[in-house]
């Protein structure tokens, strides 16, 4: 029996492995995936265009803008004059964002009033539209937190040289401090992510392409006259896929830390036996939509179908704790968000399985569940 | 049937497969005996692909039995794997791997050890000329040496009885003649062989043929009896008036069949009826100029089509019967 699964497994190898193109095909996705989501796809703003409307011209609300300068999200690209000119700014996509100074700010600040300052922020990218929005306030509380503070220390000294002693001002500090992603790069969080959707490509895609091409050749009822099971021919045609999966996960891994100086803090063996249960679940769908698909095609098609929902409710982009709750009891049924929770977890985190045991003994029943059913359903097609 | 049952290789007993409505293969009796070349001849979708399917053991017979070298089909199916070669339409040939691989990989499958396996696999590259393509991968063969490839890959495990399902479907005519020599050269070694065709010159090669058509085995006999036990029934008229002579003869008792053929007009009838002189004689009668009557040397498709008219006149036949029985 093992010899025979052995063969089967050899010869698959074989056959991925010998096109130059097949192996392309294996081992370049995933690194071009892996720039993708580590250059280029960044949800961070920086240096956001925007356009700053004087019309105060004081001292005051040079300040201000000096602040708005002085930070590393944004900066200044135009100074329109009149109203309509910022709005054909905005209309034409050249900044993100108009700050408005009413005139008399300096005055009703000087006054202790309430001072005015508008802000027109392109909302069509809401996410981009609502950290800017989060970055403005900030920068404008800590302004007005500034001014506040000045003027409490000037009555407070005239107070102290009224009374011939000194008064001491209370300070309160903040210091915000962030685990785990202290940066707050979103690289950190995208790229152990990418390997999650590369090991369910090549397993899943893989997997059942290269079962249905063997139906489709015609090479699987000759396979089915020989001695070689059932079981056996599964086993041969999955482990391989298997093993160039897994090898993807060393080789993304290591880019991942080399090239893009992701943090992983947890244990290399716990990443490695979520991915091993992870891709029973993933061969186990690939076997499952090989019985369902004719051609190399359909299942091809099939497994985009099954992934791309999958992979979305996953939490990889969109954090489930945002949708819906009647999807987020959904996600629950769904491997990919287990093995998106570990992959995280090992890297970002440094959990070991006291904390992700759940997870993984959610994949395991999953693989189980979907490896015994695919196996029961390509046994009775072959009748 | 005069051989005794150990003589019998392969034996079906009313064995019917369905699939959903369709009845793909009727009530189906096969004997072959050991060392014979057993054609299953038939146009397309008369069953020949289900029959092999079934004797080989890929597909379960709804009804019946088959028996393969003694052991029972269903029952005993690692048996008769190990007996059993079997050629699949489209041939087994992984396009991507070498020749080798390929003859290796079969091999591997069926736990030849590889000393053994080394040697049979040149024996058969040998013997199928294939040896000095060993490295080439199977894609760059032409169909014929494909054909030649799949044939060694179910060689391999040295079976005693071999299954081929059209091996010689669209390969040129020199690669056919190829093929052919080599199960010939199998038989030679005591292979028994069983294979499906549906054209009629290849049914030729067969010591014993089996009609099918619409999942039935209408006759089993070698070509010589099937064309012996035809040629009373059938013979060939000449005559420069031939649309008038076919007129006549289709009014004359005991005529079946007028066909026209090249110059000559094509006559099948009973022959309790009437015979080619008394046809002869009725033509003449007739006024019918320079007629020539001579026997006919019925080819295979004469009388495979004559065997198809026959079973669906009793088809139609036995359907009136019953009406008038109700």
């Amino acid at each position: 029996m093992w010899e025979r699964i052995r063969e089967m497994m050899r010869k698959e190898l074989r056959q991925a492995l010998r096109e130059p193109r097949m192996r392309v095909l294996l081992f370049l996705p995933p690194l071009v995936q892996l720039t993708l989501f580590g250059y280029a796809v960044n949800l961070d703003v920086e240096r956001a265009p925007i356009a700053w409307m004087d019309g105060d011209g004081t001292p005051a609300s040079r300040a201000l803008r000096a602040a708005f300068e002085g930070s590393p999200h944004f900066r200044v690209v135009a100074t329109p004059m009149r109203e309509d000119e910022g709005r054909e700014l905005l209309d034409r996509g050249r900044i993100l964002m108009l700050v408005r100074v009413l005139p008399g700010f300096a005055e009703r600040v000087q006054r202790g009033e309430m001072a005015a300052v508008q802000i027109l922020i392109e909302g069509t990218n809401s996410n981009t539209a609502s950290i800017l929005m989060a970055y403005a306030t900030r920068i404008l509380r800590r302004y007005a937190d500034e001014v506040m503070a000045e003027r409490e220390r000037r009555t407070l000294r005239a107070l102290a040289i009224a009374r011939e002693a000194p008064i001491t001002v209370p300070e309160l500090q903040v210091q915000t401090r962030v685990w785990f992603n202290p940066d707050l790069r979103s690289r950190n969080y995208f790229v152990p992510g990418v390997l999650v959707n590369i090991i369910a490509i090549v397993t899943l895609i893989l997997t059942a392409m290269a079962i249905v091409r063997e139906r489709e050749l015609g090479t699987m009822e000759q396979l089915l006259v020989t001695p070689l099971r059932p079981v056996e021919f599964i086993l041969g045609k999955t482990v391989p896929f298997a093993l160039i999966g897994l090898v993807d996960v060393v080789l993304v891994t290591s880019a991942a830390l080399l090239i893009f100086r992701v943090p992983f803090r947890g244990s290399a063996l716990v990443l490695l036996l979520g991915a091993v249960l992870f891709v029973l679940t993933t061969l186990g769908m690939g076997v499952f939509l090989s019985t369902i698909s004719r051609t190399q095609q359909q299942a091809m098609l099939a497994s985009f179908f099954f992934f791309m929902p999958a992979f979305t409710l996953s939490g990889f982009a969109f954090p489930i704790r945002n949708m819906p709750v009647p999807v987020q009891y959904l996600t629950r049924a769904n491997p990919v968000r287990y093995f998106l929770e570990i992959v995280r977890g090992v890297f970002l985190k440094g959990t070991g399985i006291e904390v992700l045991w759940p997870q993984m003994v959610a994949l395991l029943i999953f693989g189980v569940a979907i490896f015994g059913l695919s196996v029961w359903r390509f046994r009775r097609r072959l009748e | 049937m005069a051989a005794s049952s150990s003589d019998i290789v392969v034996r079906a007993r009313g064995v019917t497969r369905r699939f959903g409505e369709i009845v793909a293969v009727e009530g189906l009796d096969l004997d072959v005996r050991r060392g014979e070349v057993f054609g299953l001849v038939g146009p397309d979708g008369a069953g020949k692909t289900t029959t092999l399917r079934m004797l080989c053991g890929l597909l379960e017979p709804d009804e019946g039995e088959i028996e393969v070298a003694g052991c029972d089909v269903r029952r005993q199916r690692e048996r008769v794997r190990e007996d059993l070669g079997y050629m699949a339409q489209r041939g087994g040939i992984y396009d991507d791997l070498t020749v080798e691989e390929n003859v290796r990989f079969y091999a591997d499958l069926y736990g030849i050890p590889a000393r053994a396996r080394e040697e049979r696999m040149s024996d058969l590259l040998r013997l199928t000329r294939l040896e000095p393509f060993r490295r080439r991968r199977a894609h760059q063969l032409s169909g014929g040496m494909r054909q030649k490839l799949a044939l060694v890959c179910a060689l391999v495990h040295r079976p005693q009885i071999l299954l081929l399902d059209e091996p010689t479907t669209g390969i040129d005519p020199i690669s056919r003649q190829d093929f052919w020599a080599l199960v010939a050269e199998l038989r030679k070694g005591g292979m028994t062989i069983i294979f499906a065709t549906a054209y009629l010159d290849e049914a030729e090669r067969a010591t014993r043929l089996g009609l099918m058509y619409r999942g039935r085995l209408l006759r089993c006999a070698s070509a010589d009896v099937l064309r012996r036990g035809f040629s009373g029934q059938g013979c060939e008229v000449l005559t420069p008036e031939r649309a008038r002579a076919r007129g006549v003869l289709r009014q004359t008792a005991g005529v079946v069949e007028v066909e026209p053929f090249g110059a000559a007009l094509r006559v099948f009838f009973d022959p309790a009826l009437t015979s080619p002189e008394v046809l002869r004689r009725a033509l003449e009668a007739e006024g019918i100029p320079e007629v020539t009557v001579r026997p006919l040397a019925p080819s295979l498709e004469d009388v495979f089509i004559a065997l198809i008219r026959q079973h669906e006149r009793a088809d139609r036949g036995k359907g009136g019967g019953d009406r008038v029985g109700h």
